[in-house]
């Protein structure tokens, strides 16, 4: 308990390295997905539809099947052993980006697709072709698209069965939140692990609150400078 | 505008947070230990690991797991040493070449915990084929590791020689966790079941409820850890010279002080015996 209420540095550590993975990863999958939404949204092809569904359905993707996955790609008798990543963060960033851009993909799909709806006439009629009209879609649609990156985070930060398994829950090393309260909870130390629970929900709930405030920010300045 | 700023500021605490964590990782040279749970649950190599860093400089990474998955994920060359209980797999290990030599490290002993009520009725008893078979008897749950480490192994072999099939009992009185020994333990003190234990990680376990030890002390319940090099003629990558750094200061006289200094409780949980 003193763990938690004297603020200890190796605690810190933890967060620290919970909230740089996850952050990191969604950066990366928001810099994949959302291009790849907007671009499946407002692009016309065959094939779309059923692009569509499998993206929906990749959503769902099991962690510990992904974990599995980019284990057996990093691990030294895999295709990317030679890159030595695995136990370390960026294997478990890698392992969160598989499983956060999906959902940010799918997430933008949707929110430009209705924008798209509403405005393509608007936009063809100042000569903007299809994929010019992505970036002015994806501007328009910047709250939906933060409460696509809010998901992917907060699947990021509460994941554990990926993270254990491409980490190795390591000492100082790619111990995270999730790992350390799964590692308690098998201790039996089922008031630390609850209390590391509430820090966590803590973390979440705080990440969420300051990108709601920044967006309500952004929204007011942008209506001054209309 | 404000929209480019927050997303720049995003990255930038993304790259910021990157940095800072990477060079706070930066080490020397470390080397990646495949453990099992019972030596991290325990906290013995939490205790005994800083020793080693300071004097030689070389960091420890472990990754506890079971010992089937420890010996796997060493096969695949995704680590440096290994350091389990099992001896059969681990001699296998090295006679198929993953492995260099294998080495004694330390032992201690499984204790067979329950419910304090115990329905079986094997309290004070000294041998563990007859107490699984009292268990069996009185069809009375049994928490089984089901995850091929070594205690999982260890407790097969019990049930073997209680000429007991838990294959027929699985999912009635025999439950397989498939779980480490915390989660395990946890599953028995939930259902105030049976279940066969390391000590150290039984006395080191904080949610005990209503279970207790009710048969120790038999020779067959001893459990031997070794441990071995990961070959590097198998996988090139595996950091040879470090490994057998630590594996000589485990061994050695340093190592096995640090073994014995270490207890929870005021108890020793694990008896260094290399070379003997």
């Amino acid at each position: 308990m003193s763990l938690i209420l004297g603020g200890d540095s190796e605690l810190w550590a933890i967060v620290l390295l919970s909230l740089h993975v996850s952050l990191m990863a969604v950066v990366i999958a928001a810099a994949i997905g959302m291009p790849l939404g907007a671009a499946l949204a407002v692009g016309r092809f065959p094939g779309r539809r059923a692009l569509i569904v499998l993206l929906n359905a990749l959503m769902g993707l099991p962690p510990v099947v992904v974990g599995l996955m980019v284990y057996l790609m990093l691990s030294r008798s895999g295709p990317l052993g030679v890159l030595e990543l695995l136990y370390t963060p960026g294997a478990m960033i890698i392992a969160q980006v598989v499983l956060v851009t999906p959902i940010i993909a799918a997430l933008t799909r949707q929110s430009v697709e209705t924008l798209d709806a509403e405005y393509s006439e608007q936009l063809r009629s100042l000569g903007v072709s299809r994929l010019a009209s992505v970036p002015t879609l994806l501007w328009d649609g910047r709250v939906a698209l933060l409460t696509a990156l809010l998901a992917g985070f907060g699947r990021a930060i509460a994941e554990v069965g990926a993270v254990i398994m491409v980490g190795g829950n390591i000492n100082h090393v790619t111990r995270v939140m999730t790992t350390t309260i799964a590692l308690e909870t098998s201790k039996g130390n089922l008031a630390m692990a609850l209390a590391l629970g509430a820090i966590l929900i803590g973390i979440a709930v705080t990440v969420t609150a300051a990108v709601s405030l920044l967006a309500a920010r952004g929204e007011r300045t942008g209506l001054r400078h209309a | 505008m404000i929209g480019r700023t927050f997303a720049a500021g995003l990255l930038a605490l993304g790259l910021g947070l990157g940095l800072g964590a990477g060079a706070a990782l930066a080490a020397d040279e470390f080397i990646v230990v495949q453990s099992t749970t019972s030596t991290q649950n325990s906290g013995l190599l939490d205790a005994i690991l800083p020793g080693f860093t300071e004097g030689s400089g070389i960091e420890v990474r472990v990754v506890a797991v079971g010992t089937g998955q420890a010996i796997k994920n060493a096969m695949n060359g995704d680590g440096d040493v290994l350091l389990v209980h099992a001896r059969a797999a681990e001699e296998k290990f090295v006679a198929d070449g993953w492995g260099v030599t294998r080495q004694d490290v330390m032992y201690n002993d499984f204790v067979l915990v329950g419910p304090s009520d115990d329905p079986a009725g094997v309290r004070g008893g000294q041998d563990i084929v007859a107490a699984f078979k009292a268990v069996a008897e009185a069809q009375a749950p049994f928490a089984s590791r089901g995850d091929d480490s070594g205690t999982h192994k260890a407790e097969l072999r019990h049930w073997s020689e209680a000429g007991v099939d838990v294959a027929a009992a699985s999912g009635a009185w025999y439950r397989e966790a498939g779980s480490g020994m915390g989660a395990t333990l946890n599953l028995a003190a939930g259902m105030g079941a049976y279940v066969l234990t390391d000590r150290a990680t039984w006395i080191a376990f904080g949610n005990k409820q209503g279970l207790e030890i009710l048969v120790e002390g038999d020779p067959a319940l001893f459990n031997q850890y070794g441990v071995i090099l990961v070959n590097p003629e198998k996988h090139p990558g595996v950091k040879a010279e470090a490994g057998q750094a630590f594996i000589d200061w485990l061994t050695g006289p340093e190592g096995q002080a640090a073994i014995a200094g270490f207890t929870v409780d005021g108890q020793q949980l694990f008896f260094p015996n290399a070379g003997s």
